[in-house]
């Protein structure tokens, strides 16, 4: 078949190096990958596109970049749902949220720096066993999937708050983090849940999905986070916006069946006495007011509140 | 077309213009809503909620469905993120009969049971699937021609694609641009349009929160767009309530309207802008509405 491929290049040697777009027009079988028409490009006619790849099995996770816009492995991904999804002309363009250093091929140093600020080693304390530490297997299923991750970046690529803050660590070496946070053999999850619940950890998600989409081998990203905000706030790390946003949240739940606008973001901030962090408040507050949308100081219950409150009773029992 | 509605926490909160613009809109639609079997519903948890227990969000919904079972009507929301937080909740419940009773045992006491059977359904999705474009289409009388409107649907709304249907329902990929072009506008798209308004960590990193705004509102302005719409009212929220300090953070006004879904339908259907209260955004309508022809 016919197919044309837009594929965003750059060249840090040109004179005036600025990325831009090139068309090709190349025959592919049916069957082929976007990585199969991109190393075709490259064979037969272009030798000068440069991109990374290897197992071209979806195992080496090299491949990952954008198609039509969104984080894949191009090994993965074949030309024919590509073009439909395109409707014309399949757009190439490097992964996001990692620099470029040339055409299709981004620089991973910062990726595999915040995958090692996590620690990704077994941390254990006491003697050491005679032969290997052993776990029982019921305890390590749930990790399976996050020990699926091929490191590919496809995560990354699309995380919407590293867009906006190249500080955060990311879904890639969160889900990293909750391999060894979940392992019953590790025993360092205070120091590992402490330096989780700062800046850039834990609560900098914004739960927006992309990583759960991006990723190609199933790991969820993102699940993992919340499971580590979870554990977090179990291991005692309470002491922050986010879980104290949480609790709040679910607190006004339990009470009104719904949640208290006027007073969550006042609990999130730590209370009315936190003066710098109420004082930023002032102006969203003092516009919402003058629009009539503050919500009602009076926050009613909901009729049969004590059905729903009962559901909290018997569930948090369990745990 | 009768739906058991359920409002969410924010249209009856911090954005009453929603309630306001929903239940006119949905009169003038032939959408009846009726109010009286999530009248004791609870919020779904939102996400938040989840972080802390997910499996008390999901009786707390697993509850909501037996309530719209109860009363034998489709479930309608108005909010992205309860829709999303409904639709994960229900595809846990449905696909594991095990946890469905478990789920189950701790509603018995209510005397409701959830038999697997509810399909809560976004407003949006009902204008498109149970409405109808073309019957839309025939009911505008104040065709927004010449108007330029960016989408924005709200993450809960699009991902994951699983959870929502989405490969059985392709049409609910691209429905708010559908809607947008029956009410008679342009779309003006752009990448930001599944991308995430940055609301749910507004409490956490108002820095972050308020750079999405900017990327988004600028970028779509940057494009022609002389409005934004969108399903979701926490993105309006943020991208409305936030947009002064998104804007202080690029130094000029980016001065983006933003409706909500319903706000837009009324403008169209001719229905009066202060009704939906339009006038009570905080970034003003007014000279939106006044190239419109329509007086707030």
């Amino acid at each position: 078949m016919d197919v044309s491929l837009s594929v965003r290049r750059f060249n840090p040697d040109a004179s005036r190096p600025e990325p831009y777009f090139q068309e090709y027009g190349i025959q592919v079988e049916k069957s082929a990958t976007v990585l199969d028409a991109l190393i075709k490009i490259r064979e037969e006619v272009d030798g000068t596109l440069t991109l990374r790849c290897s197992c071209r099995s979806a195992i080496c996770g090299s491949c990952a970049m954008r198609v039509n816009g969104q984080a894949a492995l191009a090994c993965n991904t074949k030309v024919v749902d590509a073009v439909e999804q395109a409707g014309g002309s399949v757009v190439v363009e490097p992964a996001g949220n990692l620099e470029v250093i040339k055409d299709l091929v981004v620089d991973f140093q910062p990726f595999w720096g915040k995958v090692r600020d996590v620690e990704p080693w077994l941390q254990t304390a006491g003697p050491e066993p005679e032969q290997e530490y052993i776990a029982p297997n019921e305890d390590m299923l749930h990790l399976a999937g996050v020990m699926s991750c091929i490191m590919c970046g496809a995560c990354v690529s699309d995380c919407t708050v590293l867009e906006v803050d190249p500080n955060f660590l990311g879904p890639a070496a969160l889900a990293k983090a909750y391999r060894f946070v979940g392992d019953p053999r590790d025993d360092a999850n205070a120091g590992r849940l402490s330096n989780l619940n700062e800046y850039g950890g834990v609560w900098d998600c914004t739960r927006c999905m992309q990583c759960v989409e991006a990723c190609p081998k199933g790991v969820d990203p993102m699940g993992r986070i919340m499971a580590l905000r979870d554990r977090a706030m179990e291991a005692g790390f309470t002491n922050s916006h986010g879980a104290r946003h949480a609790e709040a949240f679910t607190e006004s739940v339990e009470h009104s069946g719904r949640v208290d606008e006027l007073r969550l973001p006042i609990k999130s901030k730590g209370g009315i006495f936190n003066v710098p962090e109420m004082l930023k408040l002032v102006p969203v507050g003092l516009r919402a007011q003058m629009k009539g949308k503050r919500p009602p100081i009076i926050h009613r219950k909901n009729p049969g509140q004590h059905n729903v409150r009962r559901i909290f009773e018997k569930v948090e029992d369990k745990r | 077309m009768k739906y058991a509605f359920y409002p969410g926490c924010v249209s009856r909160g911090a954005a009453p213009e929603l309630f306001a613009a929903t239940v006119e809109a949905c009169a003038k639609l032939g959408i009846e809503l009726d109010f009286e079997p999530m009248k004791t519903a609870s919020c779904t948890g939102s996400g938040v909620l989840q972080e802390k227990n997910q499996r008390l969000g999901d009786t707390l919904n697993a509850r909501t469905f037996a309530l719209a079972e109860r009363s034998g009507l489709p479930l309608l929301t108005i909010c992205s993120t309860c829709q999303g937080v409904m639709s994960q909740a229900n595809q846990r419940l449905k696909s594991d009969p095990g946890y469905l009773a478990e789920v189950n045992a701790d509603l018995s006491e209510e005397g409701l049971e959830y038999g697997g059977n509810a399909d809560p359904r976004h407003l949006l999705w009902v204008l498109v699937e149970d409405l109808g474009l073309d019957k839309l289409k025939s009911m505008v009388v104040r065709p927004m021609t010449g108007f330029r409107v960016a989408p924005f649907y709200g993450c809960y709304l699009v991902r994951p694609s699983s959870a929502l249907d989405l490969d059985e329902k392709p049409e609910r990929r691209d429905s708010l641009e559908r809607v947008i072009e029956a009410v008679g506008a342009q779309v003006v798209d752009f990448p930001g349009k599944t991308l995430c308004c940055g609301f749910p960590i507004l409490m956490i990193n108002e820095t972050n929160a308020v750079k999405m705004v900017a990327n988004h509102t600028t970028d779509a302005k940057s494009r022609g767009a002389d409005a934004m719409v969108t399903p979701c009212p926490l993105c309006h929220l943020n991208l409305d309530g936030y947009q002064p300090q998104a804007s202080s953070m690029h130094a000029q006004p980016i001065d983006l309207p933003i409706l909500h879904l319903p706000q837009m339908l009324g403008l169209a259907l001719g229905i009066d802008p202060k009704a939906m209260r339009l006038n009570k955004h905080i970034v003003s309508t007014e000279k939106l509405l006044s190239e419109v022809a329509i007086s707030a």
